[in-house]
């Protein structure tokens, strides 16, 4: 059969090159022992100004308090608003907690005592959280030093205090690299699955073998399929390392879901290699493969939900991610590493991929032309 | 017509306004081989590519190994090899697994592919090399090579586009037994060249200028009806009145 031999030679030009078999090795270790590091929505190290107008030892607690925080530098504390200000402005500090006078005086007396909290919002992540983590900082600081001095005496009426005890599910520890790493398998399917395809046909175009291979009687199917299948073997045998590593490193696996997991997977990678093999017969340089390859995976990548969720984009914007394959991959990815679904939940993603499939293995085929 | 391994039949090819090919109409016998000169741009290697199935012709017809070319590309894919100018095996596959590949698109059988693979590197004194990258070759034994897997599926029809472009004097000698050998195993030999001593080899030759075909004949014929020397004349006379060159 003609497509043995031409995946023969798919994989031996695979191994003899230079570069790809130690990309393949790399670029999964790289993504998912070391980015889950770096790339984190926990804000710390935010730097903070202090003004004490009060100058009490209330004021001297709270400053104590803040700086023993984790999530804040002290970088200064001093008598002026405005000089804090200032070098907010300037980018020397990135919150400003101003402390007002009579400030321990009005709080044993029972009465509001009001803090001023400024945050450079350029980020606004950073604003948001930072206010918050400062507020909590603040209130606990009055709820340990004024709340119960005044249960015991008595003299304020009992204010009704809501306590709200939050049960994180699935998630417990709120950690941002657990929710991350499926989307960072993911990434590295995409990117090995779809540029190395894009980069394959279009290679032989330059290099003019393509000629040789035109001239044959070879079927269009068999010859994009010996494309394919070699790129199919190569993203299971990545997602497998990424899998592994998950377990090792994070102890994150899809337990009994390991197999809707190798199913999904299956499915995307033809359907993005199917996709990486159409631009690349489209192409007549590898630069311009490359470009293109870009624009559709940055798009691809950023409406997928894989970093901002789909619910909260504009409602054309949502429309358009049911066009998105690796939308359903995420999907899939994230609901059985993260709260264990089943097939049967992902019924949906799994028609959707099987589309994409037969639309991008089809017009794989047809865009490539053996006779101009 | 049936004895015919090409006919061609006022076949043409615009590139929008620009006419590549215009009009040409000759055929081509079995077994012969058949000298297809011009000047660089003339036509000749887009209406090698006519021919090959590789290009849509605009408008006319031709047959190759009984086959229509427009009407079954494909099919006429089967019963031609082709070699172009530009060395197009893998540079990153070895000697036998080039064969090997090639043959088996062709629907070879991996044992019959073995056995007769052995036989041609012997023939060819690159059975030492078989487990060779090609990239490694010297130019000469790579175009050897080609030419060899062009016709490894004995194909009714071999296209040789500038098969010796680059190559020393006796390599290309010894190119030219291999073509002769082709030839009387009953290959039809269409083959482009720049070198007029080659001409002189082919049983018969055409020479385009700026689309058309200017003249044809056996190269004596030619020699007789232009009042020339040498192939090389011949060809200095019909190329001058060009207007089109790269």
């Amino acid at each position: 059969m003609t497509l043995r031999f031409l995946i023969r030679k798919e994989l031996k030009q695979f191994v003899r090159n230079q570069f790809l078999p130690k990309l393949i090795i790399v670029f999964p270790v790289m993504i998912m022992l070391v980015i889950p590091w770096i790339v984190n929505m926990d804000i710390r190290n935010i730097r903070l100004s202090i003004v004490d107008q009060d100058g009490s030892s209330t004021s001297e607690k709270l400053i104590q308090r803040l700086e023993a925080s984790s999530y804040f530098i002290l970088t200064d504390v001093t008598h002026s608003y405005r000089e804090a200000l200032r070098e907010l402005e300037l980018g020397g500090t990135d919150a400003v907690v101003e402390i007002p006078k009579y400030f321990e005086q009005s709080l044993i007396s029972g009465e509001q005592a009001p803090l001023q909290i400024s945050i450079n919002a350029v980020n606004q992540t950073k604003g948001a959280l930072g206010s918050n983590y400062l507020s909590a900082v603040c209130s606990d600081f009055y709820a340990d030093n004024f709340q119960t001095s005044s249960g015991t005496s008595g003299g304020a009426p009992a204010v009704p205090r809501i306590s709200i005890s939050v049960l994180n599910k699935f998630n417990p520890l709120m950690d941002y690299k657990i929710y991350m790493i499926p989307a960072y398998m993911v990434i590295v399917i995409i990117l090995l699955g779809g540029f190395l395809p894009a980069l394959n046909i279009v290679g032989e175009k330059e290099k003019g073998t393509i000629e040789q291979i035109n001239i044959t009687p070879v079927r269009k199917t068999t010859f994009i399929f010996a494309k394919l299948i070699p790129y199919w073997v190569l993203g299971i045998l990545v997602l497998s390392v990424c899998m592994l590593l998950a377990w090792l490193v994070y102890g994150l696996s899809p337990g009994k879901g390991i197999w809707t997991v190798y199913l999904f997977s299956v499915l995307f990678i033809f359907a993005i290699s199917g996709f990486g093999l159409t631009v690349s017969n489209y192409s007549d340089t590898m630069q311009q493969a490359m470009f293109v390859m870009f624009f559709f995976i940055l798009i691809f990548m950023l409406m997928s939900g894989l970093l901002t969720p789909i619910s909260s984009m504009p409602r054309w914007a949502q429309i358009l991610t049911w066009l998105n394959p690796p939308r359903y991959f995420i999907e899939m990815l994230r609901g059985v590493y993260l709260q264990g679904c089943t097939l049967a939940d992902l019924g949906t993603q799994l028609l959707a991929l099987l589309g994409f499939d037969a639309f991008f293995g089809t017009w794989a085929v047809l865009s490539y032309r053996k006779t101009a | 017509m049936s004895e015919n391994a090409i006919y061609a039949e006022s076949l043409t090819k615009r590139f929008g306004s620009f006419t590549a090919v215009d009009h040409i109409s000759f055929s081509v016998a079995k077994g012969e081989i058949f000298g297809f000169l011009g000047a660089n741009g003339a036509g000749k290697t887009t209406a090698m590519r006519m021919l090959c199935g590789l290009s849509r012709p605009t408008s006319g017809r031709a047959v190759v190994a009984g086959v229509d070319i427009s009407r079954r590309p494909e099919d006429v894919k089967r019963h031609i090899g082709y070699m172009s100018q530009k060395f197009s095996l893998y540079d990153d596959l070895t000697v036998s697994e080039n064969i090997t590949l090639f043959a088996g698109i062709y629907g070879m059988k991996e044992k019959d592919i073995a056995r007769k693979s052995r036989d041609m590197l012997t023939r060819l004194g690159l059975y030492g090399e078989r487990d060779t990258l090609v990239a490694s070759l010297p130019l000469g034994w790579k175009q050897k090579l080609a030419f060899s897997s062009a016709v490894f599926h004995e194909p009714a029809v071999v296209f040789l586009d500038e098969p010796t472009g680059g190559v020393d004097p006796v390599t290309r000698r010894q190119f030219w037994r291999m073509i002769y050998e082709a030839a009387e195993r009953g290959i039809t030999v269409f083959v482009t060249t720049h070198y007029m001593d080659e001409a002189e080899y082919c049983h018969r030759v055409s020479i385009m200028v700026d689309g058309h075909i200017s003249a044809m004949g056996t190269p004596s014929g030619l020699k007789a009806e232009y009042g020339a020397g040498s192939m090389d004349e011949v060809f200095y006379i019909l190329a001058r009145g060009a207007r089109r060159s790269e």
